[in-house]
C-alpha cells in the first residue's frame, strides 16, 4: 500500500502532475477512489453491497481523504448528493451496489435530471461474464437510467475506469448540469492495470458552452431598451451560472422588476426593491398576473414549466419574449422566443448589461405593489397574523425566517408546506433554497438537508417537511445521528397529504380519498435516533420552540401541529390561464 | 398536420445510442416507421436515417432533445423535397413463375433484377420509393410470392455540404477518451495517444 503516496492525491491535484507521474499498477477499485480524489471529491454518499464491495474495500485506505456518509437507503444518498451539490456548487457523488441498490437511485436521478443537478453515481455491477444471464442482483441499470441521466456508461475493464470517471465529471458539471451514472462490473473493480488519470476537457460531440450570437444579444437589448413594461423571470439557470449579481445589475440599470421561479428562489434577495415575488401555481399574485401585462418578458435560465405558464395559449401573448437559456432544447419548446439568446446566463447578462440603457419604470413597478395589496388583504394577512384557530404553516415559516435572518439554507419537501415555505421565507443569500421542483419528489427534504449541511457546514440548514413526506425517508434520521449532521428538522403536521386534500376539496367535491394520515409520535421517533425534539400545538409556544431549535447545537426535530384543513392560496388551477388565479 | 418526414441524426459510435434516440420518439408516442443506420464517409461518425409520420413543430422539438444527448453531433428534420432517397426491397418468388412469360416483362418494366436463382425460388431486387416497392409486391403476388423484405430509407440531404465539411473538420479531432477502449485495440489507442 506504499504506492498510495506516489501520486499527489490531495483534493486539488493538477492533472499535469497526475499525467506525468509514472503509472501505478493498481486495481480498478483503487482507481475509482483515486480518480474521484483527482476530481476533488471529498464526500461520498453511499451504501455498500455485494457488487461494489471491492470499491468499498479500496475506500477503506483513503478514509483520511474521502469522507463516506453511510445513508439508510440509496434514494437518500441521491437526494443528499443533490443537496450537497446545490449548496457547495460541487458535483455530488453516490455509491450504490447492483440490482436493488441501483434501482433505488432511480428517483433521485430523475429528480436531479429535471432540476439540473450535477451528480455522479457509481454503481457496482455483476462480473462482465455474467452480464445478461440474470445473475444475482443483476439489473440493466444502464437501460433503466438512460432517459433520466445526462449520460451513463458501463465499464467492464479496469483500464476504462479513469476515462469513464473523467467524462462523467466533465459531463455532470458542464453546460446544463445533470446526473451521470457509471456502472462498473465486479471484474473491472478487481483486476489490476496501469493507472493514469487525465481530466476530461472536451468531447467532440458535446458543446457545453454555446457560442453566443452577438446579434441576438443586440436584438434583446434593443427590445429591452424600447420596453415600457419590461419584466425579468429569474430561473435556476441564474444560480447555476453564478449570475445573481449580473441579473441584479441589469435589473437595477434599467429598473426592471424581477420575479423568481421555484428553483430560482434565493438568487435575488426577497427584500430587494425590484424583487416582486415568486411565480407559479401557488406563487404570488402580482408576478403571475403581470406576466400578462408586460411588453417585454426576459426569461433567464428557466424553462417555462407548466406550473408557471398554466394554459400556454393564454400566457404572455401580448409580450415580446427574450429567452436566455443554455440548453438549446428548451428554446421554443413551450413558449416561442422572439429573441433567443443561447448562452449561459452569466455570459448573456454581462453582454446585455453593456447594451441596455438606464431607464425608469416607476409606474409599472408600482402596479406590482398595488396588486400585492390585494394578496396581502385576501391571503397574506390571514396566513401570517391569524388571531384564532390552529397554527398556520405560514406563521411558522415566517418565524423561522426571522430567527435565521433569512440566511439559513431552507430545504423543503413537496406539497403545501413547500409552497408556503417558498412564499414566506425571506431569502437573503444565493443557493439557500433547496427543493424538488420539476419532479416534486416527496421524501426529498430530509436526505437533501443532510447533503446541504455537509456542503455548507457553516450555515444553518432548516428542513421544512410535511408529515407525509417525512415518512417517506425518515430512516435517514439514522444517518443524521451516525454522521452527526446538525440539521434542523421542522415537521409541519396537518395529518393530511395536504396538497392532494386541497385538490380533492376544490376539484373532487371534498371526497378525501386516502389522504388522511394517522401519524406516529414524531418526537418519539427522533428520540429513538437520539435526536432531541419538541412538539408544539399552541401558538403561544411556537416562538420559544423555534428559538430552542435554532440555539441547539446539532440535529433537532420540531413537530408543529398546524391547521388540519388549510389551503394554499393564491392558486392557478392546473391547465388554466394564469389570469384565472384565485385568491380565495 | 401529419406528414412523412425524414430525420437524420449524426452520432458517435457508441453502444446504446439507438436506444437513446428512439426513446425520445417513444416518450411522445411517435412511431418510427423505418430506421437505417451506418457509418458515414467520416470514420467513427454514424448516420441514423429515421422516417416518421408526425408534425414538423413536434419533430423540431424532438430533434432539439436528440441533439442534447452527449454523443450526438447534430440532428435534422427534412421535408420530402429536401432529400434524395431510396429504399430497397427483395422478393422471393417460386421459380415456376418464370415459365410464365409475363413475369420477365414485369421485371424489366420495373427496373428490378434477379439476384439469385435456384430450382425452387429466385430473388428479385428493386430500389425505389416505398410505394413503387409495394406496388411491385402486389404485381408479383399472383406469380407465387414467397417472401418480401424491404429496407428502411437511405437518404442524402440536398443541402448537406456545409454540415459535412464541418464533420470532416471534426474527424480531425481526437474522438473522446473512451473510443479506443471500446475496441480493445492497443494499436488504435497508441495511435490516438500520439495525435
Amino acid at each position: 500500500m506504499q504506492q498510495k503516496d506516489v501520486l499527489p492525491m490531495k483534493p486539488e491535484p493538477t492533472e499535469k502532475r497526475a499525467a506525468t507521474t509514472a503509472p501505478l499498477n493498481i486495481t480498478g477499485s483503487e482507481a475509482v477512489i483515486r480518480s474521484l480524489i483527482a476530481e476533488g471529491v471529498e464526500t461520498i454518499f453511499g451504501y455498500p453491497g455485494g457488487a461494489i464491495m471491492p470499491i468499498y474495500d479500496a475506500l477503506y485506505d483513503f478514509q483520511d481523504q474521502v469522507h463516506h456518509i453511510l445513508v439508510r437507503h440509496e434514494q437518500g444518498a441521491t437526494h443528499a448528493a443533490q443537496g450537497y451539490a446545490r449548496t457547495s456548487g460541487k458535483t455530488g457523488v453516490v455509491f450504490a451496489t447492483s440490482g436493488p441498490g441501483a434501482t433505488n437511485l432511480v428517483t433521485g436521478l430523475a429528480d436531479a435530471y429535471m432540476d439540473s443537478t450535477p451528480m455522479v453515481c457509481i454503481t457496482g455491477q455483476v462480473a462482465a461474464a455474467l452480464l445478461g444471464t440474470d445473475a444475482f442482483q443483476e439489473t440493466d441499470v444502464i437501460g433503466i437510467t438512460m432517459p433520466i441521466t445526462k449520460w451513463n456508461i458501463q465499464v467492464t475493464r479496469p483500464e476504462d475506469i479513469p476515462g469513464a470517471i473523467a467524462k462523467a465529471f466533465y459531463i455532470a458539471g458542464s453546460g446544463r448540469p445533470g446526473p451521470v451514472l457509471v456502472d462498473i462490473t465486479k471484474n473491472a473493480q478487481a483486476a489490476k492495470f496501469d493507472f493514469k488519470y487525465e481530466k476530461c476537457e472536451y468531447i467532440r460531440s458535446y458543446r457545453p458552452v454555446p457560442v453566443m450570437d452577438k446579434d441576438a444579444v443586440a436584438e434583446a437589448a434593443e427590445l429591452i431598451n424600447s420596453a415600457k413594461r419590461p419584466y425579468i423571470l429569474c430561473g435556476h439557470g441564474v444560480l447555476l451560472a453564478g449570475a445573481e449579481k449580473d441579473l441584479i445589475a441589469l435589473a437595477e440599470k434599467a429598473s426592471i422588476p424581477v420575479a423568481s421561479t421555484l428553483l430560482g428562489l434565493s438568487a435575488v434577495p426577497v427584500d430587494h426593491p425590484l424583487y416582486v415575488g415568486y411565480l407559479g401555481m401557488h406563487g404570488n399574485y402580482a408576478p403571475n398576473i403581470k406576466t400578462n401585462e408586460c411588453d417585454v418578458l426576459i426569461a433567464v435560465g428557466m424553462r417555462f414549466d407548466d406550473r408557471i405558464t398554466g394554459d400556454v395559449s393564454a400566457y404572455a401573448k401580448q409580450a415580446k419574449v427574450v429567452h436566455i437559456e443554455i440548453d438549446a432544447a428548451e428554446i421554443n419548446k413551450i413558449i416561442k422566443a422572439d429573441v433567443a439568446v443561447h448562452a449561459d446566463a452569466k455570459t448573456a447578462l454581462q453582454a446585455l448589461l453593456g447594451l441596455v440603457k438606464p431607464a425608469k419604470h416607476d409606474e409599472w413597478i408600482q402596479g406590482f405593489r398595488e396588486a400585492d395589496k390585494q394578496e396581502e388583504e385576501k391571503v397574506t394577512k390571514k396566513e401570517l397574523y391569524p388571531t384564532e384557530g390552529g397554527l398556520k404553516m405560514a406563521e411558522v415559516v415566517r418565524l423561522i425566517s426571522e430567527r435565521t435572518e433569512g440566511k439559513a439554507v431552507l430545504v423543503t419537501d413537496v406539497g403545501q408546506h413547500q409552497m408556503i415555505a417558498s412564499r414566506y421565507y425571506r431569502f437573503k443569500d444565493p443557493n439557500t433554497n433547496i427543493t424538488s421542483g420539476g419532479m416534486g419528489t416527496m421524501g426529498f427534504a430530509l436526505p437533501a438537508s443532510m447533503g446541504a449541511k455537509v456542503g455548507t457546514p457553516e450555515k444553518e440548514v432548516v428542513a421544512v417537511i410535511g408529515d407525509g413526506c417525512f415518512q417517506m425517508t425518515l430512516q435517514e434520521l439514522g444517518t443524521i445521528y451516525q454522521s452527526e449532521i446538525g440539521v434542523k428538522i421542522v415537521i409541519l403536521n396537518n395529518n393530511f397529504l395536504g396538497m392532494v386534500r386541497q385538490w380533492q376539496q376544490l376539484f373532487f367535491d371534498k371526497r378525501y380519498s386516502s389522504t388522511e394520515m394517522v401519524n406516529p409520535d414524531f418526537v418519539q421517533i427522533a428520540k429513538g435516533f437520539f435526536i432531541p425534539g419538541r412538539k408544539v400545538t399552541d401558538r403561544a409556544d411556537i416562538a420559544a420552540a423555534v428559538d430552542e431549535m435554532i440555539s441547539h447545537k446539532g440535529a433537532y426535530l420540531l413537530e408543529v401541529v398546524v391547521e388540519k384543513e388549510d389551503n394554499v392560496f393564491p392558486m392557478v388551477p392546473a391547465g388554466a390561464p394564469i389570469a384565472n388565479i384565485r385568491l380565495e | 398536420m401529419q406528414k412523412e418526414y425524414t430525420v437524420t441524426v449524426y452520432t458517435e459510435d457508441r453502444i446504446g445510442i439507438t436506444n437513446r434516440i428512439t426513446v425520445i420518439f417513444t416518450r411522445r408516442g411517435i412511431n418510427i416507421t423505418s430506421l437505417t443506420t451506418a457509418e458515414t464517409e467520416i470514420p467513427g461518425v454514424y448516420k441514423f436515417i429515421i422516417t416518421v409520420l408526425s408534425e414538423k413543430a413536434k419533430l423540431e422539438k424532438i430533434v432539439g432533445q436528440i441533439e442534447r444527448l452527449i454523443e450526438i453531433h447534430r440532428a435534422f428534420v427534412h421535408e420530402e423535397d429536401e432529400v434524395v432517397y431510396q429504399e430497397l426491397a427483395l422478393y422471393k418468388i417460386s421459380t415456376k413463375a418464370l415459365q410464365n412469360g409475363n413475369i420477365e416483362q414485369l421485371i424489366r418494366e420495373n427496373n428490378a433484377r434477379i439476384l439469385t436463382l435456384t430450382d425452387e425460388y429466385f430473388v428479385l431486387e428493386k430500389t425505389g420509393h416505398q410505394q413503387e416497392l409495394i406496388d411491385l409486391q402486389a404485381k408479383l403476388a399472383p406469380y407465387g410470392l414467397i417472401e418480401y423484405s424491404k429496407s428502411g430509407r437511405v437518404a442524402i440531404v440536398k443541402w448537406s455540404r456545409r454540415f459535412h465539411d464541418h464533420l470532416k473538420e471534426l474527424s480531425a479531432l481526437r474522438p473522446d477518451n473512451l473510443k479506443e477502449a471500446k475496441y480493445g485495440n492497443a494499436e488504435v489507442s497508441a495511435e490516438e495517444e500520439s495525435i
